[in-house]
């Protein structure tokens, strides 16, 4: 089997310290940004890599014949952010759909919370993701990644959504680093006053 | 989002994995960084000798299933194998990241004071 050979690695290696990972998931329909962020705050050019799926994964029931058992790979792209010596930040862009979830409920199982990105385009993409996310509990935010479509006010799209007030629901650019940046922290932020919640009431 | 079936990747993966599949079990998660301990020896496989190779630093297993170019699940597999044979050592994640657990405020605080870095 050949592979690359090790000075066109496609990894670039972490501070010899790092010693934790984190993950945090954004989740959206298809072509609705995911990559574009990881991009645009990741330290490295973002990675795609793949897990696999099987047929009795897919919601097909008869796993009877082994030999007849499918599989599929899913592909999913990530980048990183080193937060300091020890800690190294990972970012997942997660397609949303129904399908797939069974997949990112085990590979994103422990992150720190989620985005889900939004085109008010295409808003019917992200229903999903929301329900799910709610009921697994798993903290999320929501922001909105500004194609210049119609004006629909931030009001609309927690309406359209529905979308609870206490979840945080944001403006951005994707593209932009200080944006992208903008939403992570404004999701570390709502991590924050969740935990710190919890923590006064014990 | 390109889910696709290729005819050679299943052989393939099996002889990757000596036909072993089921890794539910495992303490590995996708970002717990591997280092290697002891480099390659004469004979291994070469998809052990190559994670040696790349994880003279520590790297998380999702990069090195991107390096590899193999499923999250083969890797997790190989490296196992590498774990049982003392080739590399795993520091795990953060604990008390389970599901419906919030993190730790000490860890939020070191997120945030990272991100504002960026």
């Amino acid at each position: 089997m050949a592979y690359k050979s090790s000075d066109q690695a496609v990894v670039t290696p972490l501070a010899k310290t790092a010693s934790n990972g984190l993950k945090i998931v954004i989740v959206g329909g298809f072509g609705v940004g995911k990559t574009t962020m990881v991009r645009s705050v990741s330290e490295i050019r973002p990675l795609s890599t793949e897990e696999m799926m099987t047929r009795a994964g897919v919601g097909v029931d008869d796993t009877s014949d082994v030999r007849d058992k499918t599989t599929t790979t899913v592909a999913f792209d990530f980048g990183r952010i080193s937060l300091n010596d020890q800690m190294v930040l990972y970012l997942f862009g997660a397609p949303g759909q129904e399908r797939f979830w069974f997949l990112w409920d085990r590979l994103f199982s422990g992150a720190l919370g989620a985005v889900v990105l939004v085109d008010t385009r295409r808003l019917e993409d992200s229903w999903y993701a929301v329900d799910r996310l709610e009921h697994q509990g798993t903290p999320f935010i929501v922001a909105r990644n500004d194609f210049g479509g119609p004006a629909y006010t931030l009001d609309q799209v927690r309406a359209a959504l529905d979308l609870s007030d206490r979840i945080p629901l944001i403006e951005c650019d994707a593209r932009r680093r200080d944006s992208s940046k903008a939403v992570l922290i404004a999701l570390v932020d709502h991590l924050f006053a969740l935990s710190a919640a919890t923590e006064n009431a014990r | 989002m390109s889910p696709r079936l290729n005819g050679e990747e299943p052989d393939r993966l099996y002889t990757v994995t000596g036909g072993r599949s089921r890794v539910d079990e495992s303490p590995l998660d996708i970002v717990t960084l591997i280092v290697t301990e002891s480099g390659p020896e004469p004979g291994m496989q070469s998809e052990h000798a190559r994670i040696l190779e790349i994880c003279a630093g520590p790297l998380s297993v999702v990069e090195i299933s991107a390096e590899l170019g193999l499923p999250v699940t083969i890797v997790k597999i190989l490296l196992i194998d590498l774990l049982d044979t003392g080739h590399v050592t795993a520091r795990s994640p953060l604990p008390a990241l389970r599901r419906s657990q919030l993190p730790d405020l000490e860890i939020l605080k070191q997120v945030l004071i990272g991100l504002q870095k960026l």
